[in-house]
């Protein structure tokens, strides 16, 4: 199953609704990788509040969109991971390092506001954010 | 004397003719102790009160269980079967725990018991020594039995109550409580063992979530010791919280943990430490874009 990419303002935001194959994922990093060129975006949002497990490489594929997203400019929050699995995965050791977290869509977009400003307050921000 | 009696015991039977008598002199020794079931009782509660067993009880009281006990006890020495007794051991220690008896107490009645009824075969049977030997090779086994499953029930019942009462301390012991929109604190108290780790961190992420929390101060204050299981659960609960985007502040850190800490070489360094709550909570409240003011210096209004 595809997940939807849907942009807003300078953020994409991609909303997983059910389970995903590895190929989804992979098929889900390659899209926002792609897609944060072509829009020129600031901010990804992940939204995993569907998923009520989290292997490893689906927390794999999580960071690598974070440190690829950030690469390409845009700063990435993972958002609505559930208390069970953020139990699980915490259990499995698997802890995603390095990226950040947000509780829902709501917080993660106040997020990435804030971490624009500041980018562009230190001046390494694009000039305007409309 | 002593030796002669040793000459005079009767080889083992074989097993079969042993239980066959056994049930035999089971029998006579029932018919005795119904026969002079008022006298022995009476006996017996006397002898609990002189031993001031069950002082936690009335004399009245002492006698009513003494009665039930009794009859329970010829019961399974005639039935051979426990069960019945088992019931009733369980239920009279439901009932006299609350009331502050002890185990030797418990097991104290039972053998004072076992005691009380053997002196009455040495009275009816002291003529006839040959006869003594076996009526008592018959009875101590099923006393022993008797006085164990009651000592067992006992005990058995009093773990049941720790443990339930464990249970109840567990629920208690740890509030999530929120001290401002978005700040919780969660004071933790006494051991921290797996169980307990796993139901804190679990009742916190729910917290967090149902709470919107963006800071967490977990103080630790209360916890007298920490090993690398302890603090391991703590990076956990505190790694848990963040992938549900909740900053954590450990709090309350003593210099013996922070020095058995630094010793076994647990790495910490993820975690933010404050000294005490008072210092957590304002360092949380700068997170959150709170700042507190004293009245007086807040400029008056023009």
């Amino acid at each position: 199953m595809e997940v939807p990419i849907l942009k807003q303002g300078h953020y994409l935001i991609a909303s997983i609704q059910s389970a995903l194959t590895d190929a989804d994922l992979s098929q889900l990093r390659e899209a926002l990788i792609e897609r944060v060129g072509r829009f020129r975006a600031r901010g990804v949002i992940v939204d995993v509040t569907a998923l009520d497990v989290m292997d490893s490489f689906a927390v794999r594929t999580l960071r690598d969109i974070a440190h690829m997203a950030r690469l390409r400019g845009a700063e990435t929050v993972i958002v609505g991971i559930q208390p069970e699995v953020a139990f699980a995965m915490v259990q499995l050791g698997l802890t995603l390092k390095g990226v950040s977290t947000a509780l829902d869509l709501e917080e993660g977009l106040a997020f990435l506001d804030r971490q624009t400003q500041l980018r562009i307050e230190r001046g390494s921000g694009r000039i305007d954010r409309g | 004397m002593a030796t002669k009696s040793k000459d005079t015991l009767p080889p083992p039977p074989d097993p079969q003719a042993l239980s066959e008598s056994t049930a035999a002199l089971l029998r006579e020794l029932v018919a005795h102790l119904r026969q002079n079931r008022t006298q022995l009782r009476e006996e017996w509660a006397r002898r609990i009160t002189r031993a001031q067993l069950l002082t936690a009880m009335t004399e009245e009281e002492i006698f009513a269980e003494a009665t039930s006990v009794y009859d329970n006890y010829v019961e399974a020495l005639e039935t051979g079967t426990f069960e019945a007794l088992q019931a009733y051991a369980r239920n009279l220690s439901e009932r006299i725990i609350p009331r502050g008896v002890e185990t030797h107490e418990v097991v104290g009645i039972v053998l004072l018991l076992r005691d009380v009824l053997a002196r009455s075969l040495f009275a009816k049977y002291h003529e006839d020594f040959d006869k003594l030997n076996r009526i008592l090779d018959a009875y101590e086994p099923a006393a022993n039995r008797i006085a164990n499953t009651v000592a067992v029930g006992f005990v058995q019942e009093r773990e049941r109550i720790i443990r339930q009462q464990q249970e109840a301390i567990r629920e208690l012991s740890t509030p999530v409580l929120q001290v401002r929109e978005r700040l919780l604190i969660l004071p933790i108290i006494g051991v921290i063992d797996p169980q307990r780790a796993r139901q804190l961190t679990e009742q916190l992420l729910r917290a967090i979530r149902t709470n919107r929390a963006k800071v967490v101060v977990i103080d630790i204050t209360g916890v007298a010791a920490m090993d690398s299981n302890v603090a391991n659960h703590l990076v956990q609960t505190v790694e848990a919280s963040r992938l549900l985007g909740a900053t954590v502040i450990v709090t309350g850190l003593s210099p013996e943990i922070a020095q058995t800490l630094v010793t076994i070489g647990v790495d910490l360094s993820e975690m933010a430490t404050v000294g005490d709550l008072q210092g957590g909570i304002e360092e949380a409240e700068r997170l959150l874009g709170y700042k507190v003011v004293p009245q007086e210096d807040v400029a008056p209004k023009a």
